[in-house]
């Protein structure tokens, strides 16, 4: 078992070493014909995409309604992110791969995007997966632009009665789940970009855990945006029923354009009494070149709801792409006993922006909450972490520890923390830290007199830096983090 | 070639200052030597200077490491021909466990020289030898490289480091700053077991006190930004006598 762990473990090293380091190692495009609404948003783009999807009528409602709402929202302008506004009606709101509908086996996946997965690192053939025996095995989920592709592990986890599918299908397939918990937390009136992905939403993830089951594998799913000018809306929706547990993965990667792309999902999960979620994300979608041309517009709406005594949801990111990250995992801690965490990695170079944090919503009697976040800014980037912990009146004995530290290397960048904390009753405590430092010219010469070069000594630095996060990472994940750490943050001394 | 280090006529500026004035130094294969002079007389920045620190000025001379001039090439690159500089103030680096540090560091100066990583297996066998000699516990190994650690803690690291780097040059500056006596016999041991007929060494001190315990087979007197005065190991014991002060004038 160990050697099979530890072949993955080298075939994701060789995978990545592979890899021209010197360009954005995602910055391929494949060329596959795809399927497009035609350009700009509008009812009859709303009406288009449901129609694509063979959606039933009471979705089609609920996404008009949604665009209704959306066309009196304003876009929010709080956060410390500077772009031109994006322009709506030059976007293509649907793209899916032009193959025959419904693969059945990986004989009929268009075989260009296979080899696009390959490049990905993603272990998308089942047998590369089998290899890693037991405690290695990753469903995967794959989404090329918007639908889709290839669910693979279905069977074995639908022995548990696991469901983990594309959510285009759980609406055909499993309405009454849908209609109980979709927007029950992200509301369909949230926010400008969570009102505007009801609306327009393409494809994503559905997962639901049963009572008392364990989920036997770590689910994982794979974006990529991959069309010209297509904004990509998934929308994901988990749920753990009492007692259970699962634990997800979700890797991001877009190849390299020069326009910006936007990106807007939702992100939802349910944690029922003794329930847990742990969600992670790489996201290292192109962040733009040295100059600040291109790169993915990323506005992200993530939240979970402790919504069962003693549950527990954890977000794990990790965020080194994109040219503009807002985006705030968050969770209410609903449930008496509940608990919340979030570990973050946000890391930018030359011109990225990134506005990110997490809110903790304490409801709940003896609710908890744990926020370690770390911010790298490099090049002439901007990074802030955006907190907000707050106790209502009944959350009696609600506990938050916060610990945000900054790193910043070179004189150009920027990082900040904005912090809010609101308690509504004396019985609570929440801590919190934070640092800023500076990788030091000494710093840099002792590791280079022990022999590293620049760049390896700011990656060993770095690293080291983001230490208490990478550990909550899942294995699968841990190498990845580490390589890409070095990647985005190449060129950033010398 | 049997000379280790040459450094010839060695001038060097920092923001305008002229620091170094003249520096002539040479270390034949296998010899320890010792520069002694008093706090601000320049010591600490030859070592640096010799490392390639930035923000120094090198207006005049060489420093040639086994006959090839090594000033125009980075400190990493310097470190791979095998210069080792055990620093006077040991830096912090958070997160990363000591362990994982001297891996990086080895591997990154194999990588260099063209040759394969270590494995797991050898390297373990290597730093226990090592921290063994230097009373190093495996707990030391696995915390954050010289955050939190006490002054002999931090000597000892640089030490067991330059055991498992192999350097050919070894630099000390000002070593037996912060060492209680029993860390200091600690130190001495390691250094002194690590004297062989093609390392060679140099010690920058202002006390005579370590080399009680590292015999150097060269004393030099440094002051005024040169080397004033060399001889034997007596001349230590001379200048623990009768101080500094005699060479301010020969200048």
């Amino acid at each position: 078992m160990a050697g099979a762990k530890e072949n993955i473990d080298r075939d994701t090293i060789e995978q990545v070493e592979q890899i021209d380091v010197e360009k954005y190692k995602y910055g391929f495009a494949t060329d596959i014909k795809s399927d497009k609404s035609p350009i700009g948003l509008s009812e009859d783009i709303v009406r288009f995409i449901s129609a694509k999807k063979n959606e039933p009528e009471w979705m089609l409602k609920w996404r008009l309604d949604a665009y209704e709402r959306w066309l009196t929202m304003k876009e929010p302008n709080w956060a410390k992110l500077n772009y031109p506004k994006i322009d709506l009606n030059e976007i293509y709101f649907y793209a899916a791969p032009k193959s025959t509908p419904g693969p059945k086996s990986l004989d009929e996946v268009d075989p260009e995007l296979l080899e696009t997965y390959k490049k990905l690192g993603i272990p998308l053939l089942e047998q590369a997966v089998l290899a890693g025996v037991e405690g290695a095995k990753i469903a995967v989920d794959a989404v090329f632009d918007s639908v889709s592709v290839v669910t693979t592990f279905r069977e074995e986890l639908a022995k548990s009665g696991i469901i983990f599918c594309s959510i285009s299908e759980a609406i055909k397939e499993h309405p009454e789940l849908i209609k109980k918990y979709l927007a029950t937390v992200v509301p369909v009136t949230d926010n400008y970009y969570s009102t505007l992905n009801c609306a327009v939403f393409t494809d994503g993830s559905f997962v639901y855990i049963p009572k008392g089951v364990r989920c036997p594998m770590e689910l994982s799913t794979y974006f990529r945006i991959n069309e010209i000018n297509t904004g990509q809306f998934e929308r994901t929706l988990i749920i753990a029923e009492e007692d259970s547990y699962v634990s997800y993965l979700e890797g991001c990667t877009a190849p390299m354009r020069d326009e910006n792309q936007l990106h807007a999902a939702v992100v939802e999960l349910v944690a029922h009494k003794n329930a847990e979620i742990k969600y992670s994300t790489v996201q290292n979608w192109y962040p733009g070149n040295k100059e600040g041309k291109g790169g993915i517009y990323n506005f992200v709406t993530k939240r979970g709801d402790c919504r069962g005594d003693n549950s527990k949801i954890s977000w794990t990111q990790v965020e080194t792409g994109s040219a503009i990250t807002w985006k705030y995992p968050s969770c209410i801690l609903r449930g008496d006993g509940s608990r919340g965490e979030f570990y973050s990695i946000a890391i930018s170079n030359n011109y990225q922006q990134i506005d990110s944090g997490t809110k903790m919503i304490h409801l709940g009697k003896n609710t908890s909450s744990k926020v370690i976040s770390k911010g790298i800014a490099a090049g002439f980037s901007d990074n802030t972490y955006r907190g907000l912990i707050s106790a209502h009146k009944k959350a009696t004995n609600a506990r938050n520890f916060t610990q945000c530290d900054s790193l910043l290397i070179g004189d150009k960048c920027g990082a900040h923390t904005v912090p809010y904390i609101e308690a509504k009753n004396a019985s609570v405590v929440f801590e919190h830290e934070a640092t800023t430092s500076k990788i030091s010219d000494e710093q840099l010469f002792y590791c280079q007199q022990r022999g590293l070069n620049a760049e390896e000594a700011v990656a060993l630095i770095v690293n080291g830096f983001v230490r208490d996060v990478i550990q909550n990472l899942p294995m699968e994940f841990m190498v990845e983090t580490q390589k890409l750490i070095n990647i985005s943050l190449e060129g950033s001394v010398g | 070639m049997s000379n280790m280090l040459e450094i010839k006529d060695l001038h060097v500026k920092v923001e305008d200052k002229e620091i170094l004035k003249g520096v002539n130094l040479t270390i034949p294969k296998g010899e320890t030597h010792a520069i002694m002079g008093r706090n601000g007389s320049g010591k600490s920045t030859l070592s640096y200077v010799m490392a390639g620190k930035e923000g120094y000025e090198v207006t005049k001379g060489e420093i040639l490491l086994d006959g090839e001039n090594i000033l125009e090439l980075e400190p990493n690159e310097r470190a791979v021909k095998g210069l080792f500089l055990a620093f006077q103030y040991p830096i912090e680096i958070p997160g990363v466990a000591t362990m994982t540090f001297l891996k990086a560091a080895m591997n990154a100066q194999r990588k260099a020289r063209g040759e394969e990583e270590l494995l797991t297996p050898d390297f373990m066998r290597e730093v226990k030898s090592a921290a063994k000699m230097l009373e190093i516990d495996s707990a030391m190994l696995k915390r954050a490289l010289n955050v939190g650690f006490s002054g002999g803690e931090k000597k000892r690291a640089e030490i067991l480091q330059m055991a498992l780097l192999k350097p050919k040059m070894c630099v000390f500056d000002e070593t037996d700053s912060g060492l209680d006596i029993d860390a200091l016999k600690i130190v001495s041991q390691g250094v002194n077991a690590l004297r062989d007929a093609n390392r060679s060494m140099l010690i920058i001190t202002h006390y005579q006190r370590l080399l009680n315990y590292i015999v150097p087979d060269v004393v030099h007197v440094f002051s005024n930004g040169r080397i004033v005065k060399s001889g034997d190991k007596s001349l230590a014991l001379e200048l623990e006598e009768h101080g500094y002060a005699q060479y301010d004038e020969s200048i």
